[in-house]
């Protein structure tokens, strides 16, 4: 398959080059070349005035769909715990199995992950894969991949899915190899099509452009998600949930690497690298009022970022400061109370994926950034807010 | 005496790319290339462990004739030799193919004790080749490294940091890693060393050189996933005004919050199987 040119209509006006967003196209001898950077996207063919860009396709060789059934998830384990991403790829999974009507499977790797396979088959497993050993306490690389292998071969499904971690951003390139399919990184959206195939969308360029990706003829199709992005799965007990166990011999259980000491420290908190900001300002009545701040973003994960005047006030330290003399941020969501807008703030942080600001003044012009802007007293609205996440939180005490 | 290979990538120095929401064009500035960021940490790293154990440093990249500009650029900072990967029949690789044509050039070079990647490349973002690498290797690997310390009888010692937990690990040689930001500072180019390169030769290696042990599993027919179609993605530009008592806007606050999953949310009764 490749895209080609016809030299004969090709006038070299370039405008392919404007569209292709891999640079595979160059302008040479007054005609358009095409290079080892296209990746088919087909961009190109639409904006040729002349129709001189077609796609010549290749036939497409026998393979065997019914072969590949079900939907396999490559559960996480944290510090012996189960992480709750695994609960997200079951969600997912379960309901990609549904609208194939197949079964879900969920795969557990670790020292002491058999404890977690009665958990796992209350929330929509059909089966649960365990390989439990103490040579697993710690990811390694390669027995981690037999583990999930095993359970692979012994299936042979369909969709094979892992969480955009650190431990599933290695396994899966390693497993992708193996069966030699295909494996399309940090998807923000899934779902099959009636033959089986699943679109894969995941951001491109930064996030400027969405990419829509198939694995139309390689199973089992292969990606990663990330954590956070998908909805967890529901309790549910399916009718025949069963257990199954990975056994591994010494020889797949061997490593390369080998871990020396393990420590666990205080992480240090960054703006910048937040993914919640609460940022508030000079519409505090006092210090003990970034309180709420910090108890807010405690609920949500996040850290606490202030405007200028109150690390001049020495209520915040300069690393919390968001704006042209401090720093910019840029995390998923950002809520500002006591913050009117200026300038020097919005600039640092209107690139925020949701905004939230929280003023009396209808006019703020931090409203004007927001994406949910509301009007009304923080000290009524904040603190309510802190209750009710606390309430909920004591409801469904996670960790 | 140590023979690191490093992988590295020429990309568009600019993704700064927007999506015309009617034609469906992508609007770009420029087209320049640049070396991928990423790579600068991890030809850096490579080359402090070879002032410090010795030996050698290979860069080998896969790209069109212009990606000979990475391959000069690496001999500014120090490298010893480079070699490119370049065929037409490599075109349209996805990061399967590509780390398949990656790990055939590095079989090819023979002895080599460590292999070093960028985490990922930033016009691609997936951070999958390196590890793709190692296993058709069948090498051990570490992905994301943020501390080198050093190559002794063990092997080659890195820190994994989760955040929460630091370990230290030895890798057995030869073996992959492929390292972040963090990692080091990159040196600058020596306009020294820019001189004394000038004239140092880059390999050329095409589909015939490297395919001699292994199946054709280059470029797009060796791919096995397939871009569709490229969109803009949905902006969320709306700017809403909520107005009402202050307990109905915490209200909808925290609907909307457990909504977009900014809170835990669902029963996980995890930790406390008894």
């Amino acid at each position: 398959m490749e895209i080609r040119v016809l030299k004969d209509r090709c006038t070299g006006c370039g405008l392919c080059l404007t569209v292709c967003p891999f640079a595979a196209m160059e302008l040479s001898n007054g005609s358009i070349e095409i290079n080892e950077a296209c990746r088919l996207c087909r961009l190109c063919l639409p904006a040729c005035p002349e129709d001189a860009l077609y796609f010549a396709g290749a036939e497409q060789g026998q393979w065997n769909r019914e072969a590949f059934q079900g939907v396999m998830v490559v559960g996480e384990m944290l510090q012996g715990a189960l992480h709750p991403v695994t609960l997200e790829l079951m969600g997912k999974g379960r309901e990609l199995a549904d609208q194939l009507g197949q079964e879900l499977h969920v795969v557990l790797v670790g020292c002491n992950s058999g404890q977690y396979g009665q958990h796992v088959l209350q929330f929509g497993a059909d089966a649960v894969w365990i390989a439990d050993a103490p040579e697993l306490e710690y990811f390694r690389v390669e027995p981690y991949a037999n583990a999930v292998e095993y359970a692979v071969n012994k299936v042979q499904p369909n969709i094979l899915l892992l969480a955009a971690t650190n431990t599933g951003r290695s396994l899966g390139p390693r497993l992708a190899v193996r069966f030699r399919t295909g494996l399309t990184a940090d998807c923000t959206y899934l779902h099959v099509k009636a033959n089986g195939d699943l679109v894969q969308i995941r951001p491109a360029f930064g996030g400027n452009v969405m990419a829509q990706i198939i694995t139309p003829r390689h199973r089992p199709q292969m990606a990663t998600v990330r954590y956070k992005m998908m909805e967890p799965a529901a309790a549910q007990r399916r009718p025949g949930a069963r257990i199954e166990r990975i056994p591994l011999a010494d020889a797949q259980l061997r490593s390369g690497i080998t871990v020396h000491s393990v420590k666990t420290r205080q992480q240090q908190p960054s703006i910048s690298e937040a993914e919640v900001v609460v940022a508030v300002g000079r519409g505090l009545k006092a210090q003990k009022d970034m309180q709420l701040a910090y108890d807010l973003a405690e609920l949500l994960n996040g850290q606490v970022g202030v405007t200028r005047p109150l690390v001049e006030m020495g209520w915040a330290d300069h690393t919390q400061q968001i704006g042209l003399s401090g720093r910019s941020i840029r995390p998923k969501l950002l809520i500002c109370f006591g913050i009117s807008g200026a300038v020097q703030f919005n600039a640092g942080a209107a690139s925020s994926g949701w905004i939230v600001a929280i003023n009396e003044d209808p006019e703020a012009a931090v409203f004007q950034m927001a994406h949910y802007g509301l009007v009304g007293d923080l000290y009524e609205i904040v603190p309510d807010v802190i209750q009710g996440l606390r309430e909920r939180r004591a409801q469904h005490a996670v960790f | 005496m140590v023979h690191i290979v490093v992988c590295i990538k020429q990309v568009p120095e600019s993704r700064d790319v927007e999506m015309d929401p009617v034609t469906g064009s992508l609007l770009r500035e420029g087209a320049a290339s640049v070396m991928n960021p990423f790579d600068l940490y991890g030809l850096e790293a490579a080359i402090a462990l070879k002032e410090h154990h010795g030996g050698t440093v290979t860069v080998i990249t896969m790209g069109p004739p212009q990606a000979e500009d990475v391959i000069r650029e690496a001999y500014m900072m120090g490298a010893d030799r480079g070699i490119m990967l370049s065929d037409r029949e490599f075109a349209g690789a996805d990061t399967l193919a590509t780390s398949y044509t990656l790990s055939q050039g590095i079989r090819r070079l023979g002895d080599v004790d460590l292999i070093i990647c960028g985490l990922q490349t930033t016009d691609g973002d997936t951070a999958q080749v390196g590890p793709g690498i190692a296993e058709l290797l069948g090498l051990p690997h570490e992905a994301a490294v943020q501390t080198v310390h050093k190559v002794d009888e063990a092997g080659l010692w890195v820190q994994r940091d989760m955040g929460d937990m630091v370990m230290e690990l030895s890798l057995k040689l030869p073996c992959l890693i492929t390292v972040t930001r963090q990692v080091n500072q990159p040196r600058l180019l020596s306009f020294r060393r820019k001189m004394a390169t000038k004239d140092w030769p880059v390999e050329v290696w095409n589909r015939a050189d490297i395919s001699a042990d292994g199946p054709d599993y280059f470029g797009l027919d060796g791919s096995p996933t397939q871009v569709e179609r490229m969109f803009p993605p949905e902006p969320h530009d709306q700017h809403e005004r909520w107005e009402g008592t202050s307990r109905d806007l915490s209200e909808r606050l925290q609907k909307w919050l457990l909504d977009e999953k900014f809170v835990e949310q669902g029963a996980a009764p995890w930790k406390s199987e008894s």
